[in-house]
């Protein structure tokens, strides 16, 4: 059986969260592409991604930040990140994830990081 | 008393639906090995992204044939081959773009092999054109 996973869409005032649950890997990550694209197509860019529920991730799950970053960077949104359990947060490190994204502890402090920075330059 | 070398193996329809299957195959040995849990989950890993290039890459999402990883470890290493009867494709020569670039030109491809280098001691790939690939990893033990 593959390893569960489900994406939660919620609201944050203007800002739209999307909380991964379970196992990110090539089997999965067009469920997450699918998540993502639903928000963007629909001219919600300003996104939390809340991997706080995320038990692991491979580079099939990267893949799918890094095909949407440019697009909705050039929209005036961004995609943060939140919550990542130190395991899970080490394969993002590995790839240098943290030299293009915003990485946060918290949904909240990514919340405030929107407010400071709506749009991170690289 | 000479260490017993101890092989396992498991064969599965080439689908992404069995990489956890596969993840928790590799585990079980890591696990047998004595590796921490800490380099069982990059075990894991290492071998989700080679046979994920294998199922989407070498056999192009072709349900019929099979992935093949075969696994062994002694008291010197643990050692995992992923075979394959697809495309011969060597990943090491996919260029190693910097990830901003890469991000820049909407490119994704090739972070797998940068992962498998990061997570293992070796990471070697043989071709045998009209044959089979195989990919091989290798994590060092120390006891």
């Amino acid at each position: 059986m593959p390893h569960p996973f489900v994406v939660h869409p919620s609201s944050e005032g203007d800002l739209t969260v999307l909380g991964l649950e379970g196992y990110l890997d090539a089997h999965t990550a067009p469920e997450f592409e699918r998540a993502v694209q639903e928000q963007v197509d629909a001219g919600r860019v300003r996104l939390i991604v809340d991997g706080a529920e995320l038990k692991y991730i491979s580079s099939a799950g990267l893949g799918v930040f890094m095909s949407f970053i440019e697009e909705v960077r050039e929209r005036g949104g961004d995609i943060k990140i939140c919550g990542l359990a130190p395991k899970v947060r080490q394969v993002f490190d590995i790839l240098g994830f943290h030299a293009i994204y915003d990485m946060l502890d918290t949904r909240d402090a990514a919340v405030r990081r929107f407010a400071e920075a709506p749009t991170r330059q690289v | 008393m000479a260490a017993l070398e101890q092989r396992f193996t498991l064969h599965v329809p080439s689908s992404t639906q069995n990489l956890a299957m596969i993840r928790d195959f590799v585990g079980n040995v890591g696990v047998q090995a004595g590796l921490a849990d800490d380099d069982v989950a990059k075990l894991e890993l290492a071998v989700d992204e080679a046979c994920t290039n294998v199922i989407e890459h070498a056999h192009g999402g072709d349900r019929t044939k099979d992935v093949v990883v075969r696994a062994e470890f002694d008291e010197k290493s643990l050692r995992i081959e992923v075979v394959d009867t697809g495309h011969g494709f060597d990943p090491a020569t996919l260029p190693e773009e910097p990830l901003p670039e890469m991000v820049a030109h909407r490119r994704s491809g090739g972070l797998g092999l940068r992962m498998m280098k990061t997570l293992m001691d070796e990471v070697s790939y043989e071709i045998v054109p009209g044959d089979r690939n195989r990919l091989r990893l290798v994590k060092r033990l120390s006891r």
